[in-house]
């Protein structure tokens, strides 16, 4: 059901005509290209259609299609500047921070329109959590930065709740057992990699449905590395997970669909083991072959 | 020649000496093939022949002028008569005073006789031998530099090291100057302040409920008890420090929340300097702005209101002066919160949290060293400002917490003991070292106190 309404919706493509001019010189993408593979999926989560990003009167992205499956992990790739993280800050309307940054299309978040003016940003950004490139926990303690969220929200009452709420965060973080002993010490004083996971914990405590990573890795070290993709692979029973991401053995080792984006645009979406042993587009293979990038 | 001229003449000796080492520099490397064969470049040979030629005649000089008026008043006083030489050394200063009065033609106290006729002439006469001298022994100075400075130029003088080595001196000397002055006032200040404690106990002042300086010059003159007891001047310093930060420091602190997280670009591009142009009005306008509008305001308000207004209240003092350091809270608080990074406020944003969630949550509690550091460097400004309490605060020394009566502070005080003819040695005139002491005292601990804290904030970031 679900499925054929979305396909319907894809039938009704494409939509206006993309401006002749592309404004993103030496482009080798041809106008009005058409995302390779199914953008759709079964049960989504989460559904753009015909998104595009200005930043003042310069294209972040253009017309981009795609559905996040619910219990998935959606991996972006793409060369720098590509609109990768540009579309990840649109699910969660972080882009309303940046004033030049206007926003059209549509998202859905379990059907409901996020920029509907009935919905307000504070819950959006509840439901859909965000982890970002470099850790920033709060300069608190480690306690106060995982109830951070369910004390702005009201989400536990009392302190027994919330110790338990923060107690359980910590665990799907997998940080509990190094941390339990020093909840009160700062946030600002652990590992890298520990403080990673303690902005993890941070965005479940809020209980999300969807959580945005933007490069979570990429100022980690390859252990810390490996304990953030190990967790991300156990969050995706619970949430849908969204991440960017510079390294395509990441990639291909935590998600199950992938995204390639290019100079703005969506090139090519699909089964992750079909993206990387057998891409249809060619722009997709010379960039995970390594050709450019 | 004069002083001036000499110097003149210097700068021209050493701009010929750059020329001359440049040349030099050249002819000495054109046998090995130019002048990349030196190991400096040329005009560093130059400035080393430069420097080679001016430092030790200006140091000649200075030493010169400063020990100059010296030998020639005890050459003068040698010269003067058995019995004017054997007088005590307080008269004999007198008659050197007339002889050089006489030299520079000003008034004299007492008769011209001869004798002093006499020794006023070897005096003007020595000062002439003194002055040529000191010109021909400069320029020699001056000359012979050139000279060494020329014969040492070589392939492989290191000039530019040297150079540079001079420059680095020179810089040591100029950042010497402030912490030089700075042990100057307090040594000056300290021994001051010592003699007073001489005649008033340190407890007597520091714990004393009275002040009233006035000393009775007469046995029997009336009304000047000569009371020492500071703490009704502490407690109108703090009094009036209070109201000015209970302004202050919400204001600016606002003013700067608004300003670095609410403003758009273009206002804060207008509001800001305009914040800033109250740190630029003169203390002296702020003064008579308090005493001639605020004062007369609060205590026409106080007659309509059924309350006793003194003329110069606390109350009007510490006002205006908290207008005044507005500036300083919110441009030091700006910038603290300037400093705290996007990531913690996309952080929070990212958890659903509201902006002023986020101010209140993340972003003050992250400045907040930034901030108390700003906050006490406004205090230590309160405590010292001078100009505006003194216009608009009163003379009355009252133990009171009541902001509507008239306070002193110790900045009040020290200006009104030190104002007009003073006598050095009276207690009167040293309490102001006393309190000069005390409140510089208070102020370095509060700006050690503040810059600690500011420094351990920055280490948080970086």
């Amino acid at each position: 059901m679900n499925a054929t309404a979305s396909e319907m919706l894809l039938v009704n493509e494409p939509p206006p005509p993309p401006p002749p001019a592309e404004p993103v010189a030496a482009d080798p993408v041809p106008a009005g290209i058409e995302t390779v593979g199914r953008i759709t999926v079964d049960q989504p989560r989460m559904t753009s259609r015909n998104v595009s990003v200005m930043y003042g009167d310069k294209m972040g992205i253009e017309d981009v299609n795609l559905d996040i499956g619910k219990n998935e992990v959606l991996a972006m790739i793409g060369p720098s500047g590509c609109g990768k993280s540009t579309f990840l800050r649109c699910l969660n309307r972080m882009n309303d921070t940046v004033d030049v940054c206007r926003v059209t299309g549509t998202i859905r978040l379990d059907g409901e329109d996020v920029h509907d003016p009935r919905l307000d940003v504070v819950q959006l950004r509840a439901r859909v959590g965000m982890v970002f490139q470099k850790p920033n926990p709060f300069p608190k303690s480690i306690y106060d930065n995982v109830a951070y969220g369910p004390r702005i929200h009201g989400l536990a009452e009392g302190r027994r709740e919330t110790d338990a709420i923060v107690q359980r965060s910590l665990e799907k973080a997998g940080l509990w057992n190094e941390v339990r002993d020093r909840l009160e010490q700062p946030g600002t004083g652990l590992s890298g990699g520990q403080q990673q996971r303690l902005c993890i914990a941070r965005a479940i405590a809020v209980s999300p449905e969807v959580i945005l990573m933007d490069e979570p890795c990429s100022a980690l070290d390859p252990i810390a590395t490996a304990r953030i993709e190990e967790l991300i692979d156990e969050l995706r029973e619970n949430y849908t997970i969204v991440i960017v991401t510079h390294s395509m053995q990441q990639a291909a080792r935590v998600s199950q669909r992938t995204a390639y984006f290019h100079l703005g645009r969506l090139i090519e979406v699909g089964e992750t083991s079909q993206i990387f042993t057998n891409p249809r587009h060619d722009l997709t293979e010379d960039y995970i072959t390594g050709r450019f990038g | 020649m004069t002083g001036a001229a000499l110097v003149l003449v210097l700068l021209a000796l050493a701009a010929v000496a750059f020329h001359l080492g440049r040349k030099r520099a050249f002819a000495v490397s054109a046998p090995l093939g130019g002048a990349k064969h030196l190991h400096s470049l040329p005009g560093y040979y130059g400035s080393l022949a430069a420097l080679w030629c001016a430092v030790p005649a200006v140091i000649v000089l200075v030493l010169w002028l400063s020990l100059e008026s010296r030998i020639v008043e005890n050459l003068v006083v040698s010269g003067l008569p058995e019995e004017v030489r054997a007088l005590p050394p307080e008269r004999l200063d007198l008659v050197v005073n007339d002889i050089r009065n006489l030299v520079e033609g000003n008034i004299v106290s007492g008769e011209v006789d001869p004798e002093m006729r006499a020794a006023a002439g070897r005096y003007r006469e020595l000062q002439r031998t003194s002055a040529a001298a000191s010109a021909v022994v400069v320029l020699i100075v001056a000359v012979a530099g050139l000279g060494v400075a020329w014969r040492r130029v070589a392939p492989a003088l290191r000039a530019r090291n040297q150079v540079e080595r001079i420059v680095r001196f020179f810089l040591i000397a100029c950042s010497t100057v402030a912490i030089f002055t700075t042990i100057g006032i307090v040594l000056s200040v300290l021994f001051e302040a010592i003699r007073f404690f001489g005649h008033v106990p340190l407890t007597d002042f520091l714990l004393g409920l009275d002040w009233s300086p006035q000393m009775a010059i007469r046995e029997d003159q009336i009304g000047s008890s000569g009371a020492f007891g500071a703490v009704p001047l502490f407690a109108g310093t703090l009094l009036i420090s209070f109201i000015a930060m209970t302004v202050a420091a919400p204001v600016g602190l606002f003013a700067a929340v608004y300003l670095a997280e609410y403003a758009t670009p273009a206002f804060r591009s207008v509001a800001k300097p305009a914040l800033e142009i109250l740190a630029g009005v003169p203390t002296v306008v702020y003064g008579f702005f308090a005493a001639l509008v605020v004062a007369p305001l609060i205590r026409d308000t106080g007659t309509v209101l059924g309350l006793d207004v003194a003329s110069e209240s606390a109350l009007a003092a510490g006002l205006v002066m908290g207008v005044m350091i507005i500036p300083f809270v919110s441009s030091l608080s700006d910038d603290v919160i300037n400093a705290v990074p996007q990531s913690l406020r996309d952080g929070s944003y990212g958890l659903g949290a509201t902006r002023s969630e986020t101010i209140r949550r993340v972003v003050l509690p992250a400045a907040l060293p930034g901030i108390v550091g700003g906050l006490l460097l406004a205090i230590s400004r309160a405590i010292g400002e001078t100009m505006i309490v003194v216009m608009a605060a009163g003379l009355a020394a009252n133990l009171t917490a009541n902001p509507l009566q008239a306070v002193t502070t110790v900045t009040v005080q020290i200006v009104t003991l030190l104002v007009g003819d003073q006598e050095f040695d009276s207690p009167k005139t040293l309490a102001a070292f006393a309190l000069g002491l005390v409140l510089f005292t208070i102020t370095l601990c509060l700006n050690v106190a503040a810059l600690h804290v500011v420094r351990k904030y920055r280490e948080q970031y970086e």
